[in-house]
């Protein structure tokens, strides 16, 4: 009964996973759901045989992220989406500024989600799309004993280096959306260097904290 | 608890909210209640780090994980009856029959709903309750609300959930001895179970109110739809929100549209201005 919202950042948690994904060495484009899938299997991988993830490494969490995860989103649609109206307001600068704090952000939400994952089992989607779809949703679920499944579904968009994420949708609930509130109050109130700043200050003081969900499995 | 005690708890909140509801002006005109709630999300979060959060956090390290995912079974199973019926009250016969399924051969194969035979076997568990019927019937959210120890609520959810506590099967047991045990274990387990989730929840969001109130508006319209809601419906309200729009509460309430579903021809011209706002910045990116 508690906030019952939450059962669905868990499940976000386990989205990050799928989300990995390995430097593709080929010169060839991975199909998007089997992008998704050789990810998400190669990272839970990792995770399982590293003691040190385990342990609560969070930066050994940062660096699987930024290596596997990192080069399959595109992040400047990410973050102009979630600023939103107010995107076009900011300059050059800023929008560089405010693409590196929410990536570190979500690296670092990332990194907590990650160390969660306590043997949950996928169920990786048939692609409902086209050969020639450029913008395709990759629908992953997370299954659990006694409670609905959960879905993950990755909005991902062709690019000349490979499929590109560019929105998570927990359970129904898109990340970038799910900012666009906050971010919208922010700038209003403070403009675009207050959102900047918020994200910088959010971002400093998670510096020291563990990594969730190390404590038992 | 009776039904008409609860319906009278409820009236007598919704007048509280009521009232704080007048003395606030809310930016968002989808939560025209922001200082009531607000002050209940700080209340309930209070009460979650001084006892809900250290009694799950004993919970999860006492308990062996199987004994745990027992305990989730255990009341998932009961909970289906009701899934199913607010499927059948959905128009979703065969939904309906396959959660009655699950509950057939939960209760029996699966030891009393121990163990969730149903899910190895493939047929999914569903996630219904009467908020989710009143919404499929047309009813919108109404304004969003936060009430003591239940957290994230709306109007119609608020209705919805008088009859699902009312028609809670554990929460009709006898005797209340029992019944309070089964409903603090319940409690307990489910708090235990979004122990990961509350810490990212806290390393995501910079302000926690605001992230959790989007999130539980997002999800219950994706439940409403079954996970297929139209794009559009979402991002009206989230447009208007940047214009404070101070209005009495009864008007608030009265301005709130009882429908969301839009007609198609209104839903692809309002996703078309989203599919274009998103192309040129992913063009933009490499």
């Amino acid at each position: 009964m508690f906030p019952r919202i939450m059962r669905f950042a868990t499940a976000a948690a386990a989205a990050v996973l799928v989300s990995a994904g390995g430097a593709l060495a080929q010169s060839e484009i991975q199909a998007p759901d089997l992008l998704v899938k050789n990810v998400t299997l190669e990272v839970v991988e990792i995770i399982q045989k590293d003691k040190d993830i385990q342990k609560g490494d969070r930066r050994k969490v940062v660096a699987l992220i930024e290596a596997k995860v990192l080069p399959h989103f595109n992040f400047q649609s990410m973050t102009s989406s979630a600023v939103g109206r107010n995107w076009d307001k900011a300059n050059a600068d800023q929008k560089a500024r405010l693409i590196d704090e929410f990536k570190t952000l979500l690296v670092r939400t990332y990194s907590s989600a990650l160390a969660s994952y306590s043997n949950q089992k996928f169920d990786f989607r048939p692609l409902r799309a086209k050969p020639t779809d450029t913008d395709v949703t990759v629908n992953v679920r997370i299954l659990q004993s006694g409670t609905e499944p959960v879905t993950i579904d990755y909005d991902m968009e062709k690019r000349p280096a490979g499929w590109k994420v560019w929105d998570v949708r927990v359970g129904g609930i898109s990340l970038v959306a799910n900012y666009r509130t906050e971010f919208d109050n922010l700038i209003r109130e403070h403009g675009i260097e207050g959102l900047i700043k918020a994200l910088y200050a959010k971002n400093s003081s998670q510096g020291q904290s563990p990594v969730a969900g190390v404590q038992k499995k | 608890m009776t039904i008409k005690r609860m319906l009278g708890n409820l009236l007598f909140a919704l007048l509280l909210a009521g009232a704080a509801g007048c003395a606030t002006t809310g930016s968002d005109r989808r939560d025209p209640f922001e200082g009531f709630n607000r002050s209940m999300y700080s209340f309930n979060d209070g009460f979650d780090q001084a006892i809900g959060k250290p009694v799950a956090g004993a919970y999860r390290d006492l308990l062996p994980g199987p004994v745990r995912t027992g305990v989730r079974n255990f009341f998932g199973n009961i909970a289906d009856l009701c899934i199913g019926a607010n499927n059948l009250l959905q128009g979703k016969p065969v939904d309906a029959v396959t959660d009655w399924a699950r509950f057939a051969i939960n209760t029996t194969v699966g030891i009393f709903g121990l163990i969730d035979w149903a899910s190895d076997m493939g047929i999914d568990k569903h996630d219904e309750d009467f908020g989710q019927t009143f919404g499929r019937w047309g009813a919108g959210d109404g304004a969003y609300l936060v009430w003591p120890f239940l957290g994230s609520s709306g109007v119609r959810d608020s209705v919805g959930l008088v009859f699902d506590i009312g028609l809670d099967p554990v929460l009709r047991h006898k005797p209340v001895r029992v019944r309070n045990a089964m409903a603090v274990l319940r409690a307990t387990g489910k708090r235990a179970d979004l122990l990961d989730a509350s810490r990212i929840l806290e390393e995501a969001a910079l302000d926690k109110y605001v992230f959790q109130r989007d999130a539980y508006l997002q999800r219950r319209r994706s439940l409403v739809y079954d996970g297929n809601p139209p794009r559009a419906a979402l991002e009206v309200p989230l447009a208007e929100a940047a214009e404070p729009v101070p209005q009495p509460v009864s008007e608030a309430l009265a301005a709130e549209p009882l429908v969301v579903r839009p007609d198609p021809a209104t839903m692809e011209a309002a996703v078309r201005p989203l599919e274009l706002q998103a192309s040129p910045a992913a063009s933009a990116g490499g």
